[in-house]
């Protein structure tokens, strides 16, 4: 199988553009389309960025006067939609996940790689489109979560461009997920077992059987949806005796699995960057499989979390709760495994390993509200307010995002065989922790005190609160300055990385940085211990 | 030895000492102005204080593991190669569940004692068919059985206000006057798109579904004036989506319902 794929692609090498180029071209390599994935989610996360920095800007005042509401409404919707969608999803499933997967099975490129380049273009046009849908009617209005009536009753233009936009980026994640199951299951390197893949394939197995499973959910509501509002049909319209909360249940069916489809590679990558920086094996490998597995069949069977106040019958409240508290268990064997990774090791301090401590830190307090919105009474509440703003965030920015940048500083040399500026890497992670809790972390006073969520103004009561949550968001927004600094100093002119800078085992460092083509001059070696710190080195040719 | 579980018995017991200062001391809630406030309030302590414990932990062991295993410039080599502990992983196993549980199960009573699992529609004056279905709400408080008075109102959302009609004085008004130390029982509709009703200082909230009647129940407990708060995006005037609910002396209440009843709007 691996060589078949071995001859067929060396033909198609030899007619791809060469060089910088080839980052916009229609290529095949799995490290290409990687690289593909992560610049594109990026400048999305800047688009996404400074759309919150216009909500921050507005919110800085009681009054709706910097910009007109239905505009604010607008750039929340866009803002939710482009950063899950476009950047989250995209580039920890996406971006990591074709970069390493490969070298991990022992593969010299993904399962289909076509399907995988086809998977990555159709983001850009449907991220334009989204985006495009602005300037024509306006952009949809009715949050990312476009609730029937409001997604009906709203501007019809603006809504199904963000109807078929999601559909598109849905398909491709689908192509992705499909792609990564065939890879680490029927591409391994003969002689590799399953138990002895680095975690971050069983996080993106994991996450791609959510994928497969609950996308498709997704897709024919949004497209039932889209009937509602293009050829009045009556699903979801309660006008034509439709079902406004039937609506809610398929989409959370679809967007609570979305949660954990943004962080299980998250932790996935955190399992693979902890024990090369702290010079020590990850703790309980047995243990972190099978909770990544109880994560998934438990993520499956939680979303009506999200429906507490709405039309949701008691019992339903109840089982839910507890459906919801127990996924806590197999998240918290994670994080204690974590950290007994690091007790005991040689730690090196440095950017990689400061934003994924800064990670378990933002995501255990994350984790520990997200546990208190799953009991209904504590629910009724804050649900719909700053509070679960302020949870959410924890979640995805603290945890997914702070791991997206430690990956970076991590995986640099590999991608570009040149080392990241250390000291503008620490101030970045400074910057960047300081400004996410001082935006976020005040943000739970206000819910629990009345500030829902998705208003334009609010009592003047909540000023002060809100400007220092708006100092905060303006701090992360220059933190990307060190780091896009940083980025293009290093890629010009870094320091000389050496193949393996982080004297790490597995798989992707056994190579030249950056790596050949098709990852390996030779043979791919069969690593059977990726964590074998404090023994010898045990890797055979 | 002795020396260091010393050491580390007094920081377990600090961390949970603080915690439980912090969760008796520090005040994040408004006013408590309904029966379900305080009920509210105390499953608020209870978690707060294992949260503030579990966060203080986790954090001190993540700093410390920082300093303490921080490689020291010019040293080499590996950390003791610990792949695993079977005992240790079971600990951290069962004792999360265990918690996890007790705190379901606990706040399944703070539910039960909020009225969420009695049923929903008993005796509502103002249902107007006996086959129409209510999808959900919150019941009346378990504890408030001998509670004097019954209001119904009915209410409806639309963008952006709430109306209240009551039935018995057959006029509809903006805002929600209610006698305070009464059972009171909402039924809402919406006529456009889904909004909800939400009382901060009540520590309640439903949405208001078009189609699918909701009910709400309380009893509030202090006079005074909150607001009602639309807290599901329902179009660009959201945000100024509110309302005020009035509660006041069972006289004043009174007086205000039979001015109103007069002019009959």
């Amino acid at each position: 199988m691996t060589i078949l794929i071995n001859s067929k692609n060396q033909q198609k090498e030899s007619l791809q553009p060469k060089g910088f180029l080839r980052y916009f071209s229609f290529s095949l390599d799995h490290k290409v389309i990687g690289i593909q994935y992560l610049v594109c989610g990026f400048l999305f996360y800047l688009v996404g960025g400074s759309l919150a920095s216009a909500i921050r800007i507005e919110l800085a005042s009681p009054m709706s006067d910097f910009m007109p509401r239905d505009v604010y409404n607008q750039v929340l919707t866009l803002h939710g939609t482009i950063m899950i969608f476009l950047w989250i999803v995209p580039v920890v499933n996406g971006a990591f996940g074709n970069y390493l997967i490969p070298f991990y099975v022992g593969a010299r490129d993904m399962a289909f790689p076509r399907l995988n380049a086809v998977a990555f273009w159709l983001i850009p046009p449907s991220g334009l489109m989204l985006i495009a849908s602005y300037f024509v009617d306006g952009a949809a209005q009715a949050g990312w979560t476009a609730y029937p009536p409001l997604s009906i009753t709203t501007p019809q233009s603006g809504q199904i461009i963000w109807i078929l936009s999601v559909l598109l980026l849905g398909g491709s994640s689908i192509f992705g997920g499909i792609n990564f199951i065939a890879t680490i299951l029927k591409l391994r390197r003969p002689g590799l077992k399953l138990m002895q893949l680095p975690m971050y394939c069983w996080a993106m197995l994991g996450t791609s059987i959510l994928v497969v499973l609950s996308t498709p959910v997704l897709a024919g509501t949004l497209i039932l949806l889209s009937f509602d509002i293009v050829a009045h049909t009556g699903f979801f319209n309660p006008v034509l005796g439709g079902n406004v909360v039937v609506y809610q249940h398929l989409f959370w069916f679809y967007s609570h699995p979305a949660v954990y489809i943004m962080v299980l590679p998250a932790f996935g990558l955190v399992s693979e960057i902890l024990p090369i920086h702290c010079r020590k094996p990850l703790f309980g490998y047995t243990t972190m499989v099978f909770s990544i597995m109880g994560i998934v069949v438990l993520g499956l069977v939680v979303w009506a979390h999200h429906m507490f106040t709405s039309g949701t019958p008691p019992w339903m409240r109840l089982f839910f709760t507890i459906a919801t508290a127990f996924i806590a268990v197999p998240t918290g064997i994670k994080f204690f495994n974590w950290v007994a990774t690091m007790w005991g090791g040689k730690i090196s301090i440095n950017s990689a390993i400061l934003f994924s401590c800064g990670f378990i830190l933002n995501f255990v307090f994350g984790g520990i509200t997200g546990v208190a919105l799953a009991q209904v009474p504590f629910d009724i509440h804050v649900h719909d307010t700053y509070f679960v703003v302020a949870h959410f965030h924890y979640i995805v920015y603290g945890g997914s995002v702070f791991v997206i940048f430690s990956s970076i500083y991590h995986w640099f040399p590999k991608v570009t065989g040149k080392l990241l500026n250390e000291k503008l890497g620490i101030f970045h992670f400074a910057i960047t922790f300081i400004g996410f809790n001082l935006c976020f972390a005040p943000q739970h006073w206000l819910g629990l005190n009345g500030m829902p969520r998705r208003v334009a103004e609010y009592d003047p009561q909540f000023q002060l609160i809100n400007q220092v949550s708006s100092i905060g968001a303006l701090l992360m927004a220059v933190s990307t300055i060190p780091f896009l600094i940083n980025i293009f100093i290093s890629v010009k002119n870094g320091k000389k990385a050496g193949d393996n800078p982080w004297n790490a085992l597995t798989p992707e460092w056994l190579t030249s940085s950056p790596p050949p083509v098709e990852n390996w001059k030779g043979e791919a070696p069969l690593v059977k211990e990726p964590y074998g710190y404090g023994k010898t080195i045990i890797s055979e040719k | 030895m002795l020396d260091k579980n010393y050491y580390l018995i007094l920081l377990i017991s600090s961390i949970i000492g603080i915690s439980f200062w912090i969760g008796f001391n520090v005040n994040l809630l408004p006013v408590e102005a309904s029966i379900n406030a305080p009920i509210y309030d105390e499953l608020f302590k209870i978690l707060f204080i294992i949260g503030l414990i579990l966060f203080f932990g986790m954090s001190l062991i993540v700093i410390y593991s920082l300093f303490k295993f921080r490689k020291i410039n010019g040293q080499s080599g590996d950390g003791i190669a610990l792949e695993g502990n079977l005992k240790l992983e079971i600990i951290w196993t069962v004792i999360p569940s265990i918690i996890v549980l007790i705190v379901g199960l606990y706040s399944y009573n703070i539910y039960d004692r909020m009225g969420g699992m009695k049923e929903l529609n008993n005796n509502h004056e103002i249902m107007h068919n006996n086959s129409e279905r209510i999808w959900a709400g919150i019941s009346q408080n378990s504890t408030n059985e001998s509670g004097i008075g019954n209001l119904n109102v009915e209410a409806s959302a639309m963008q952006f206000a709430f109306l209240f009609n009551y039935p018995n004085g057959e006029f509809i008004s903006g805002e929600l006057h209610v006698p305070v130390n009464e059972k009171i029982s909402i039924k809402m509709e919406s006529k456009d798109v889904i909004h909800a009703f939400w009382v901060p200082e009540f520590r309640i909230k439903q949405d208001i579904i078009p189609g699918q009647p909701t009910i709400l129940n309380f009893t509030p407990t202090k006079v005074g004036k909150y607001p009602i708060i639309c807290a599901e995006l329902c179009g660009p005037y959201h945000g100024g989506m509110r309302a005020s609910i009035i509660v006041e002396e069972r006289s004043d209440y009174e007086n205000w319902f039979n001015q109103n009843k007069k002019t009959n709007t």
